[in-house]
């Protein structure tokens, strides 16, 4: 889009605030450009924060690729991949670290999408 | 034993860097900024804006002057060090923090951002560094290494950004970094990465960032490195640190982490502090809570070193007439090629001293209050607003990206439709965003957003309790990957280099041991395209490996060009084949001083023989040049062509302490032949064992002068302080 300089016409609502006003206007409008982001965060996951997820679960990072596909896959994504690790751990009876190798390896997920169903 | 100290005189052994880095645990977490001292005392001066001093540094060159006095700026002081090879930037970093850096940036490797997960190992990159674990953790722990050594805490950072920006983050929080840049607006516009995708990850990645207290930088100054015409893109400036700030704050990072990565704009010939200081009073107006990271114009650099050096002092004035919390620098090669070593600290030291030179300014000016700068910082704000408000006019951010609002080249609210437009449903990594179903639950801290622990009986205060707390809150669960690939890291490189390493053999170097890079100046008389091509044949003449010219500037069209030029070198220099003399050796002036002032001292002095010359002589006793006068020694001249005769007569009717001459002419060794006479005449005077003598002159050696009789020799390059040195020095010695 291209569009003149029409600064001079816009501008006739800031015109009358102080400085003060100004500052105040400016941050409430930027907290309506910002909420609706944060909510975006605040419902959704992607590859990348479920692989951070399952890094701070002491995952190594090659096995936290391999997990995090195999629940793109496998339709779990929504569940949380660490989530699909700590319940597959918990059905079977074995440490994280267990359970995370054996999905590296591309191994349980059937067992795995049967917890959620 | 575990490397825990560095010796100022020894190489930073990266072998021992390298050792043990399995079991290597960060000292801290956070950021740490400098501590002011007030009225801080150094040398004959107060300072009224410095912080505190370090324990062992490298002045300024001027710095002699005032007895190797090194005062340290307000701001914190950042270079970006990142050469390709990780190993290589320790020993950079060092050098750095040793001129006043406190701040070390890691640029990442070209493409890392769109590489979806974390690497691993040390593999080389291009115009930056692969960021991985291992060279996170092995600069990290050189580091600590070297903050000890120069006595105040070093910040290091890098980016969390990409399609693995909350992985990055997970590994910077356990690694101890204290800063990175972190802005979901950098992805959109400049690596097309989808919008929706790159601010649900950052929720995720600023809110680790905040446990780990890392101090976040944004990437607002790209707007004004891409857009066309960066003067105008002021008004869109705050609209994108604003919106970085706010989203950060809400996601729960404290204010005083969240710093603004601001440039001034323009660079001459623009009238660059007319237009950039209103901006800068606009922004830290409207961003007033926050942290501002002042960055360098990087937008009109070219190849000159010394141009692009003024633009940032003139960056500088901005920054200490508003305020920077943290002073960037650019180094000044930046135009030409990848940073070498020697710019990173030109950098840093063009910074130390600007500020230096502008302490207390602030005290004795202030801006405006009515006038043009405050019309054109009201005018920028407003501009600012009504952009903002067109964003939620159209729908809010995404809607404004998808309609080019972004990187327009016209001056807000004036559209040239030029600007960087992305769509909603597209870019890498589209299509990769999954809403979290209503049991979605991730047993970790510092995640964000929905987390449903309750089911089983998680606290939702504490999520990570379910599994025994996370890897934050235990280190022993991080996983350590060494290397994965056998022919790309840093073991490969090292051994390439090992005789560079540990030999006596070296060779020069810009960016990586052994390059063999050096850079050569000079003037060519013939124009610039002429000038070009002869100094590429000189290059091949003296023998370089691959001439290039880096820096042309005409000095008048048809008179001729400067050039500089780099080249490799192809053979290395043994060290062990060479002679090196030890540096002479001086007295500090205040030594000098005490012992002339507690004994008093005379000499009498003349150029000797049938010689006319003066400018030596007098350069070694006239105050105005750093002779022997300015310490008190009392000095007869006795002028030129002085028969020895009457030189040693002077000596003993003065009853003097020490008698010298200068001798310049040579032919047939007429110095030598004075020399030996004038200590015969001191002998047959029944002086010798009372009076010294030294004689001096460009044609003179040491060891040849001592030859003849006399106590010292001074040739070419001696100065006053060396012969006050040998004085004092050789009086102590009589008087024993």
């Amino acid at each position: 889009m291209k569009r003149a300089d029409d600064f001079q016409e816009r501008r006739k609502h800031l015109a009358n605030m102080t400085d003060e006003e100004l500052f105040n206007h400016f941050w409430a409008v930027t907290e309506q450009v910002v909420d609706p982001l944060l909510e975006l965060g605040r419902k959704n996951t992607t590859p990348s924060v479920e692989r951070a997820v399952l890094l701070r679960m002491g995952i190594s990072s090659m096995d936290t690729k391999a997990i995090v596909e195999g629940c793109m896959d496998k339709g779990l994504m929504g569940k949380g991949a660490g989530h699909v690790v700590y319940k597959l751990a918990k059905a079977k009876g074995i440490e994280i670290k267990e359970a995370a190798a054996l999905l590296a390896a591309g191994e349980a997920w059937d067992e795995a999408a049967a917890l959620f169903k | 034993m575990a490397y825990d100290k560095l010796e100022k005189d020894v190489k930073i052994d990266i072998d021992r860097i390298l050792e043990d880095l399995d079991k290597y645990e960060p000292r801290r977490r956070g950021w740490v900024w400098r501590k002011h001292e007030e009225n801080l005392q150094m040398g004959p001066f107060t300072f009224h804006d410095m912080t505190t001093p370090l324990k062992q540094s490298v002045g300024l060159p001027s710095s002699k002057y005032f007895d190797g006095m090194d005062p340290q700026p307000a701001p914190v002081i950042t270079t970006e060090i990142a050469s390709g090879r990780f190993e290589d930037d320790i020993r950079r970093m060092r050098m750095a923090a040793w001129h006043g850096a406190d701040h070390i940036m890691v640029i990442r490797t070209a493409g890392q951002s769109h590489m979806d997960g974390l690497v691993e190992g040390t593999p080389q990159g291009i115009g930056g560094v692969p960021i991985t674990r291992k060279q996170v953790r092995a600069q990290r722990k050189a580091l600590d290494l070297i903050e000890d050594e120069v006595g105040r805490p070093i910040n290091y950072h890098s980016y969390v950004s990409g399609v693995a920006g909350p992985d990055v983050a997970v590994m910077f929080a356990e690694e101890g970094i204290n800063g990175a840049h972190q802005d979901p607006q950098y992805n959109v516009l400049y690596r097309n990465i989808n919008c929706v995708r790159s601010f649900v990850d950052a929720c995720e990645s600023k809110k680790i960032m905040a446990w780990a207290d890392i101090a976040q930088i944004d990437g607002a100054h790209n707007a004004n490195a891409t857009a066309r015409e960066a003067w105008k893109v002021m008004p869109e400036l705050i609209v994108q640190h604003a919106i970085n700030s706010l989203f950060s704050r809400k996601v729960g990072m404290k204010p005083e982490n969240i710093c603004l990565s601001t440039v001034p704009p323009t660079a001459p010939p623009a009238p660059c502090v007319y237009l950039d200081l209103p901006y800068a009073v606009a922004l830290r107006d409207f961003l007033r809570d926050y942290k501002m990271r002042a960055q360098m114009n990087t937008k009109y650099m070219e190849a000159s070193a010394r141009e692009a050096t003024v633009t940032h002092v003139l960056n500088m004035l901005i920054s200490k007439l508003t305020r920077a919390d943290i002073q960037s620098t650019i180094t000044p090669d930046e135009g030409r090629n990848v940073p070498w070593h020697i710019y990173n600290i030109e950098a840093c030291d063009t910074a130390k001293q600007t500020f230096v030179g502008m302490d207390g300014l602030m005290e004795m000016v202030e801006l405006k209050k009515e006038g043009p700068l405050v019309e054109m910082s009201r005018e920028i704000r407003e501009r600012a607003c009504l952009f903002m408000e067109e964003i939620v006019e159209v729908g809010g951010y995404f809607q404004a990206v998808q309609e080019g609002f972004f990187v327009d080249s016209g001056k807000y609210p004036e559209r040239n439709g030029d600007g960087i437009a992305r769509k909603i449903e597209g870019g890498i990594g589209y299509g990769f965003i999954y809403e979290r179903d209503e049991d979605y639950m991730a047993p970790v801290t510092a995640h964000f957003g929905y987390n449903n622990v309750a089911q089983y009986g998680g606290d939702p205060a504490d999520p990570a309790a379910l599994i025994g707390g996370c890897t934050f809150e235990d280190r022993s669960k991080i996983v350590y990957i060494d290397e994965l690939d056998e022919t790309d890291n840093v073991n490969v490189r090292l051994a390439e280099v090992e005789k560079y390493r540990k030999s006596s053999l070296i060779k020069p170097e810009m960016e990586w041991l052994a390059d063999g890079t050096i850079m050569l100046n000079m003037f060519i008389p013939a124009n610039k395209r002429v000038a070009e091509v002869v100094a590429v044949e000189i290059g091949k003449k003296l023998g370089l490996v691959d001439p290039e010219v880096i820096n042309r500037e005409i000095m008048q069209e048809a008179e001729g060009t400067r050039i500089e030029m780099k080249g490799k070198v192809d053979f290395d220099i043994d060290v062990d084949t060479l002679v090196i003399p030890p540096e002479p050796h001086v007295l500090s002036d205040a030594e000098i001083r005490a012992d002339i002032d507690a004994n008093p001292m005379k000499v009498v002095c003349a150029t000797v023989g049938e010689d006319e010359h003066s400018v030596g002589l007098r350069e070694i006793i006239d105050i105005k040049h750093g002779g022997i006068e300015k310490y008190g020694i009392e000095v007869h001249y006795l002028g030129t062509s002085c028969p020895v005769e009457k030189l040693v007569d002077a000596a003993v009717e003065l009853n003097a302490d020490a008698i010298m001459a200068s001798t310049i002419i040579s032919h047939d060794n007429i110095h030598y032949k004075n020399m030996k006479r004038i200590h015969e005449l001191a002998v047959e005077k029944g002086i010798r064992d009372k009076v010294m003598i030294a004689c001096g002159g460009t044609q003179v050696i040491p060891e040849e002068a001592v030859k003849q009789g006399v106590d010292a020799g001074f040739g070419r390059n001696s100065h006053g302080v060396d012969v006050a040195t040998f004085l004092v020095e050789r009086r102590r010695e009589m008087n024993k």
